[in-house]
């Protein structure tokens, strides 16, 4: 990403990216390292949106495999791949998709494109650089589990995406990819395409269910739980990311045990994580699953390089904007969701925000909170009211006129959100923010806007009172390096 | 009471001590019953719960341990355990409280809601008592009309879905929405649509804090100024029930109280506000008499009473019983009422009484058939079928109970209506019969429910079909020319009724049909004949439509022809002392109706015509008769609360009467649910209560008649004596039921068939079907359409609007401006046809006279036809139509 981290602070230089280096110039943010490549493998081609490139690089081979196979074994197959969930939850799709009650048809399966978390920007790289192989995914699915409907959900700010899944639906429906009658048999699919209308809300899939039928993006109540149950229209729904779908064409062509073979026994596979922030080499990197540790992706020779010259590491987000935030002591941790969840954050949509030392760690926590008080859906009152009062007062301590009571007033709001007393992470105590968070609220976006307050708070407490004693006013706006002064 | 299921219950644990809960039941409404309240602001009982505020916070443990729940939305299990006054609990509730407060202008004390407001009362008792927020507040302009009548006030709004819920889910009017988000979300209407919603004022009742308010009732009270009477709504036969508001001798508002049975605390906006027109200051102060028609001056003067009613006495001691007639009575509690059948029939003697105006149900119908109450035409899972007005626009709130059965409880809706109501979209099956063959659709529809005369009709060959009939080839030759004539029918074809027939063959959870007058400008008796036909379906209960306030009630307390309390004919009035001795005497022989009345006095043989709070020439469906009636009759008497257009014209003498809101007595709604009506105010001037002005009349004319008839309980004691069917009608059931009233047994209700009419079939009327190649039957002519229609022709339909020209809505400062313009509707399919450009100003002309009108195209118009509304302003369509016609064809030129 070009621009500096979302958490603010001084404006790193952009890195070079015409000059090889890993960066493709026709696939801006993308890193291609040493690894294995099982969904960015066709990024490496300036055309590899086109169907053209796509059949010449295996593709639909995967759909042909599923066809060959019954529904029920190509579901057998991704159950036992233990394929995860690459949304932020981390759910097993096989397992996801056995939650379709029988009987209750027309099931539907809905892509969820909507990636908006803060730091996230993989799947608009899936969606514009490989189109056929989420639309494979998506086949895949369908013949599966024995839908014929499947509504791909497009972020509304990601045009480009948008154009090429277009594009490319158009290219599959006329060579007889998608439509009645795929490959010749008899197995039919309509997919559509839809796209939203700028809410960060709506890559919740309930409030994207809502979206997609025309109303309010608002979380839907729970129970039921799974859209599964009660769905788009009130049937039974498939939603799955699209990078997790986009795994199934390799899937199916090399098989789960080919599939295992990569990442670790419990996260297996590969992910692909956006790296963002103070380093010598940000990008999308796809990484084998579980058996990386942050340290080696932000320091490692093959990932992101360390931080940029001259700076330390400060804090980094661990799964993007909604996460908790880690530290230095963190490092060792593996990119996997488990032993995340356990000290206390979660792996999420695998963003991963990097501070350096030059970072303002109140201003970097305002940045996050002003995020979620804009894109709070109104419904709750708690992180209606409160995100915004926190970032009010966050804003307040910014512009030096901040109240020594300040500090225990934004706690005690982040508490009447995500109420405490938290559940200590197995970790550490002291740092650790509430993971899962208790809630006030339907959904997790409030807790999301308490996480960095509190994680910075805990850690840089001096910080606050720094700023509330001595009253200097911080620079709210960033300034892109090299823009005129 | 039906027996019910065996009820089986959840048992749950509220802060330690064993509570029993209704399966499926939310928690907060559990722990209410047990006593435990939970502060909410968004749930509401009759609406799904949302879950917004997060006010209800509780801790629950459904066996994992404790977690904050929004008890509005967890439905109780068995075991569960909840704590409503932990730790934890208070500190979130506290929390919602602030966050709702930091943005509230806190501006109580100029709040119309202070005193009575959720927000207010939660705060003091679970609210922090300090504020940590100072930053500025949120800020709107304020307050923003977002109806004729109702306020905005977004400042003080905590976004609560209540009044958007309502109008989406409830009213199906989703005129107000969310708009923006986060800290900006705020309520209101899309740009140039105001929420123009019959139910908007519920809205306003519904609110939490005092951002919905409504113009009646803005910046007039204090709520602990306020005292209040639960007393039932006149304005239309349901008898929503409602509390009635009052300060310094005024009445200034009207709320919906939630009885289970009728109105579920909903209210249209015009039994919400209509009280305005109590208030008006048009209200008849005092008695007023002119001179007869002819002489010169034709000025009223004030009388005294005494004058006033002994002028009344004198007329009616000169005249002869079959000369006197009685018009109107539906306005009258049941005690007015029967002392008016009373003084009318049992003391001048005269039956030639009708409370209705031409525009109603055969009494014979509504008295007769087997009853349902609302409840039924809502049990879930039912059917229902409508033959009748457009329940949105003439019975409101029962349109909102039907609305929720139908999109909650799995109700079905056939509908026969002459145009698209406010349920169509949501019915199963829409029949739009032409005018003038309704009865013959309803027959078509009827036969057809018998799948093995549906069948035989349907074969080729008559005889071949008479064979496979066997026994019932008579319907199957029936079916047969029944369906000829309602095919003809504009928006019907064969299939159509068929598929109709069949999902009324299919009713499984019981069927009722919800029976009313449709267009006014077909005549009454096309009624009597589809009733007859729908008693044929089995089991078929029936719910009056009828229009006026206490229709019902007029009609049980003998107010129409041949009919005395008790639902009895003269004729079966026992010999010797009628009716328990109460009465002196009974008329000689059966009366006429309303429009023999009129018709009678057109001929000048009616001498003293009494208009009990009727005004013919705008609600008969003659004007023309009416008016020549009005001119005819001799002395005209009124009793009313308004002089209107009739009383200008022709009365002689006015007797001003106390309002719903100023006399105690009862209400009968369209059910037979007998409910209370309380006084809260004194009359204007020296009004007096209807009951009291018969009472004094019948003193006059018979001395002791009316001895001990004082106050309306003894009158009710009286009625309760002299009629079986009010017999439960006591003190003790009254209070016991105050809130949802006591159910007078209808026919059929014991089981007994045929009811009150001993078993007879009745008669078919003596009308002919309508003639089914239309008026002039032109089919030599290639280019009419095939209706039979020429160029520019059409039939008229006129049914009645909430908002009209009508007297009371007139003095309703809130309501006046809100009678559409006249409309000349027809469906777009006949824009060519109509030889005006759509748009233009028309005049609709019949045989019998025109109004102006602006022609307009209406898809839910069936081609064909032409709908205006009854009573648009300045354009009554009783001059189009002539009483007794079956159809009514109109043109439309240009003026």
């Amino acid at each position: 990403m070009g621009t500096p981290s979302a958490a603010g602070g001084h404006p790193a230089p952009l890195p070079d990216r015409s000059a090889g280096d890993g960066y493709l110039p026709h696939a801006p943010g993308y890193v291609l390292n040493d690894g294995p490549k099982l969904i960015t493998g066709r990024f490496v081609h300036e055309d590899s949106f086109t169907l053209a490139r796509y059949e010449s690089t295996g593709g639909y081979e995967g759909l042909r495999a599923a066809l060959e196979m019954t529904p029920a074994a190509v579901h057998d197959e991704v159950r036992s791949a233990t394929l995860l969930g690459r949304g932020g939850a981390g759910f097993p799709a096989g397992v996801k998709w056995g939650f379709l009650p029988p009987g209750k048809h027309p099931y539907y399966l809905v892509v969820n494109g909507d990636e908006s978390e803060p730091g996230t920007y993989k799947d608009r790289l899936l969606m514009e650089r490989d189109p056929h192989q989420l639309i494979e995914g998506c086949l895949i699915a369908c013949y599966a589990l024995g839908l014929q409907q499947c509504f791909l959900y497009v972020r509304g700010e990601m045009a480009l995406a948008q154009e090429r899944i277009a594009a490319a639906l158009n290219e599959a429906y006329e060579a007889g990819y998608v439509g009645r009658g795929i490959c010749g048999r008899d197995f039919s699919v309509d997919i559509v395409m839809a796209w939203g209308a700028g809410a960060y809300i709506v890559g919740e899939e309930t409030a994207l269910i809502e979206s997609l039928e025309g109303r309010r993006g608002m979380p839907r109540l729970k129970p039921p739980y799974f859209p599964a149950a009660v769905g788009l229209y009130g049937q039974p729904t498939i939603v799955n990311n699209v990078e997790t779908l986009s795994n199934l064409p390799w899937l199916m062509v090399n098989g789960a045990d080919a599939y295992k073979g990569f990442g670790s026994e419990s996260s297996p596979g590969t992910r692909m994580f956006a790296v963002s922030g103070h380093l010598r080499r940000p990008g999308v990197y796809e990484v084998e699953h579980g058996v990386t540790t942050f340290r080696e992706l932000i320091y490692g020779d093959n990932f992101c390089r360390g931080i940029r010259d001259g700076h330390e590491l400060k804090m980094f987000i661990p799964g993007g904007g909604s996460a908790p935030w880690f530290f230095e002591d963190h490092l060792d941790l593996p990119l996997e969701a488990r032993p995340v969840g356990a000290a206390g954050s979660m792996l999420g949509s695998g963003a991963i925000v990097v501070m350096d030392d030059t970072t303002d760690a109140v201003r970097a926590a305002w940045r996050v909170v002003k995020f979620f008080a804009r894109e709070s859906c109104g419904k709750c009152t708690p992180c209606r009211e409160g995100t915004t009062w926190l970032e009010q007062i966050l804003r307040r301590i910014l512009d030096g006129e901040g109240r020594p009571s300040d500090i225990d007033l934004l706690l005690d709001i982040g508490d009447n959100i995500s109420p405490g007393p938290y559940p200590v992470a197995a970790h550490d105590g002291a740092d650790a923010v509430p993971f899962p968070p208790r809630q006030t609220t339907i959904c997790p976006l409030g807790p999301s806007a308490v996480a960095p307050v509190v994680s910075t708070i805990r850690r840089f407490r001096e910080e606050y009172e720094s700023k509330i004693t001595r009253r200097d006013p911080i620079p709210l706006e960033v300034v892109p390096a090299g823009a005129p002064q | 009471m039906t027996a019910t299921e065996p009820e089986t219950t959840v048992e749950i644990t509220v802060d330690g001590a064993a509570v029993d809960a209704k399966p499926g039941e939310m928690l907060i409404a559990a722990c209410e019953r047990s006593g435990t309240y939970i502060p909410r602001f968004c749930y509401h009982s009759r609406m799904s719960p949302v879950g917004m505020c997060r006010m209800c916070l509780v801790e629950v443990d459904t066996g994992r341990g404790f977690a904050l729940q929004p008890s509005c939305m967890v439905p109780v299990s068995e075991g569960m355990k909840v704590s409503t006054e932990s730790e934890a609990a208070k500190k979130a509730q506290d929390g919602v409280l602030e966050f709702l407060l930091i943005n509230h202008p806190l501006d109580c004390p100029v709040c119309d809601k202070g005193g009575e407001c959720p927000l207010q009362d939660q705060t003091m008792a679970y609210g922090p008592g300090e504020t940590r927020f100072v930053e500025e507040k949120r800020h709107f302009p304020k307050p923003i009309a977002i109806s004729e009548t109702v306020f905005l006030d977004r400042e003080r709004c905590i976004l609560c879905d209540r009044c958007t819920r309502f109008a989406d889910e409830v009213a199906g009017d989703a005129l107000i929405h969310f708009m923006g988000r986060g800290n900006h979300t705020e309520v209101n209407t899309f740009t140039g649509e105001p929420f123009a919603s019959y139910f908007s004022g519920n809205t306003v009742q519904i609110c939490p804090v005092g951002a919905l308010t409504a113009a009646p009732y803005r910046f007039k009270a204090r709520p602990w100024d306020l005292t209040e009477s639960l007393s039932t709504a006149w304005v239309d036969s349901l008898g929503s029930r409602v509390a009635v508001q009052a300060s310094r001798n005024r009445v200034l508002r009207v709320l919906g109280a939630d009885a289970d049975a009728v109105n579920w605390g909903w209210l249209s906006d015009k039994e919400r506000f209509g009280f305005e027109a109590l208030n008006s200051e048009a209200r008849l102060p005092a008695p007023k008499i002119r001179a007869e028609a002819d002489s010169d001056s034709r000025e009223f003067r004030r009388a005294g009473w005494g004058e006033a009613l002994e002028a009344v006495a004198d007329a009616l001691r000169a005249a002869s019983p079959e000369r006197v007639a009685v018009l109107g009575g539906a306005r009258l509690t049941n005690e007015a009422q029967y002392m008016w059948a009373k003084l009318a029939k049992g003391v001048v003697g005269t039956d030639n009484v009708d409370s209705q105006l031409g525009d109603g149900l055969d009494p014979r119908l509504v008295l007769g058939l087997p009853r349902a109450t609302i409840d039924d035409a809502c049990r879930p899972g039912g059917t229902v079928l409508l033959v009748g007005p457009d329940p949105k626009e003439e019975l409101p709130t029962l349109y909102l109970r039907l609305r929720h059965a139908i999109v909650n409880d799995g109700v079905r809706l056939v509908e026969v209506t002459p145009h698209a109501t406010g349920l169509s979209h949501l019915a199963e099956h829409s029949l739009r019969p032409r005018p003038g063959t309704t009865a013959e659709l309803v027959r078509a529809l009827v036969l057809a429910t018998d799948p093995d005369v549906l069948r035989s009709a349907a074969m080729e060959e008559p005889v071949l079909g008479a064979l496979a009939a066997g026994s019932k080839s008579d319907r199957v030759s029936e079916l047969r020319a029944a369906l000829t004539t309602a095919e003809t029918s504009f928006g019907t074809d064969r299939a159509g009724i068929e598929s109709a027939a069949r999902a009324l063959s299919g009713a499984q959870g019981g069927l009722v049909a919800v029976l009313g007058r449709m267009s006014l400008a077909e005549p009454a008796d096309i009624l009597d004949d589809a009733a007859r036909d729908l008693s044929r379906l089995p089991s078929v209960r029936v719910l009056p439509a009828l229009r006026r306030g206490n229709a019902m009630g007029a009609l049980e307390a003998g107010l129409a022809p041949d009919l005395v309390p008790g639902r009895m004919r003269l004729e079966e009035v026992g010999d010797g002392a009628p009716l328990a001795g109460c009465w002196p005497r009974l008329p000689a022989s059966p009366g006429l109706d309303a429009s023999g009345i009129l018709r009678a006095a057109a001929r000048g043989d009616i001498d003293v015509l009494v208009l009990l709070g009727a005004d013919p020439l705008n609600d008969f469906v003659d004007r023309d008769l009416a008016y020549r009636g009005l001119r005819g009759a001799s002395v005209v008497v009124a009793v009313d609360l308004f002089e209107n257009d009739s009383v200008s014209l022709a009365a002689r003498i006015v007797l001003p009467a106390a309002g719903p809101t100023e006399c105690d007595g009862t209400f009968t709604n369209l059910e037979g649910r007998v409910s209370i009506m309380s006084r809260k105010v004194t009359p204007p001037g020296t009004a007096r209560a209807d009951w009291m002005i018969a009472a004094d009349l019948s003193e006059r004319l018979e001395p002791g008649s009316t001895d001990g008839l004082d106050p309306p309980q003894a009158i009710r004691a009286e009625l309760a004596r002299v009629s079986e069917v009010h017999a439960p009608l006591t003190e003790e059931a009254l209070t016991q039921n105050h809130l949802e009233g006591v159910l007078l047994a209808g026919v059929g209700a014991t089981g007994e068939a045929g009811g009150w009419h001993g078993g007879k079939e009745w008669r078919r009327s003596r009308r002919q079907a309508a003639p089914v190649t239309g008026p002039a039957g032109r089919e030599d002519d290639p280019e009419a359409p095939a209706e039979g229609l020429n160029e520019g022709e059409f039939l008229l339909v006129a049914t009645r609007t909430m908002y009209d020209d009508g007297m009371m809505l007139r003095h309703c400062p809130s309501s006046r401006d809100l009678a559409a313009a006249a409309a000349a509707r027809i469906n777009p399919a006949d824009a060519d046809r109509a030889g005006v450009e759509v748009g233009a100003a028309v005049r609709v002309v019949s045989d019998f006279g025109h109004i102006e009108a602006t022609l307009t195209t209406d898809a839910g118009v069936p081609a064909g036809s032409l709908r205006v509304d009854w009573l648009a302003p300045g354009a009554p369509a009783n001059r189009l139509i002539a009483a007794g016609t079956d159809v009514t064809v109109v043109r439309v030129e240009a003026w």
